[in-house]
């Protein structure tokens, strides 16, 4: 499939930076003039990545996250977001409903969120090395009538 | 942010976006209220809520928590069905009150509440 458009933004694993994130890619998925809706989904599903990298990924540390956004042929929408942080022991445990490591004010639905809010969902982590979530998402925009 | 008591309820009037940064402050501010004045009903309003992702779960939830150590009820009203779509894939609907509020106040309330962050 062919790559039409791309971005890529690299920030510090700062919480201040989340705002920044999930808007930085809403511009750039505008372009595919999808539905508030759609663009609702992917705000929120950007912001969930996000966040599970400063909480989790960089708990102790500082680091860097790569945020890299494409948009395919047909409208369909890439968003990998990366880290370098400390990983995920068993990623199938991190994915399940209200299951979280970071206590009482986490809800434990970070992955629930960006599955339902996406088509597809893939987790690709390794202890110590990081994680890379990639969203994929279909930008219908408006029927035509 | 705005914070009112009447009658023994705790109405706290969230503004702005809801994500894990913003729910510090809101938490620190949430709490000391709640502390200080011990009501019977924690009332947590999303009309003016414009963006929230799961930390507004996690929001909730907490709140929940430490009014429930109280004896305090908590409800919640003003979401938007997105934001009610994400509240339901918690346990949240069990332990706390699903308010519906009236179109017009829920605007009124944003109106209030949007004047001052």
């Amino acid at each position: 499939m062919k790559k039409t458009n791309e971005i890529k933004l690299r920030f510090p694993a700062k919480s201040v930076n989340e705002g920044f994130a999930r808007a930085a890619v809403a511009a750039f998925t505008s372009l595919c003039d999808p539905t508030v809706e759609e663009l609702s989904d992917v705000k929120t599903a950007v912001s969930e990545a996000v966040t599970n990298a400063i909480v989790h990924a960089y708990k102790d540390r500082d680091g860097q996250i790569d945020v890299n956004a494409a948009i395919y042929e047909g409208n369909l929408l890439k968003i990998r977001v990366k880290d370098r942080g400390i990983g995920i022991e068993d990623v199938g445990k991190a994915m399940e409903p209200l299951f979280t490591t970071a206590g009482d004010d986490r809800s434990g639905l970070g992955f629930t969120v960006m599955q339902s809010f996406s088509d597809k969902l893939q987790v690709r982590s390794r202890p110590g090395v990081g994680t890379t979530v990639t969203i994929t998402k279909h930008i219908k925009g408006k029927e035509t009538p | 942010m705005k914070i009112k008591e009447e009658e023994q309820t705790l109405t706290v009037y969230l503004t702005g976006e809801l994500d894990h940064h913003a729910a510090k402050p809101m938490r620190e501010e949430t709490d000391e209220a709640l502390l200080l004045r011990r009501p019977k009903t924690l009332l947590l309003d999303f009309s003016g809520v414009s963006f929230m992702d799961s930390s507004g779960v996690g929001f909730v939830m907490g709140r929940y928590k430490k009014a429930a150590e109280l004896g305090c009820k908590t409800a919640v009203r003003g979401l938007s069905q997105k934001h009610e779509r994400i509240m339901r894939f918690s346990g949240l609907p069990q332990l706390v009150e699903f308010r519906k509020v009236p179109v017009e106040t829920a605007v009124q309330n944003h109106q209030i509440s949007g004047d001052k962050k």
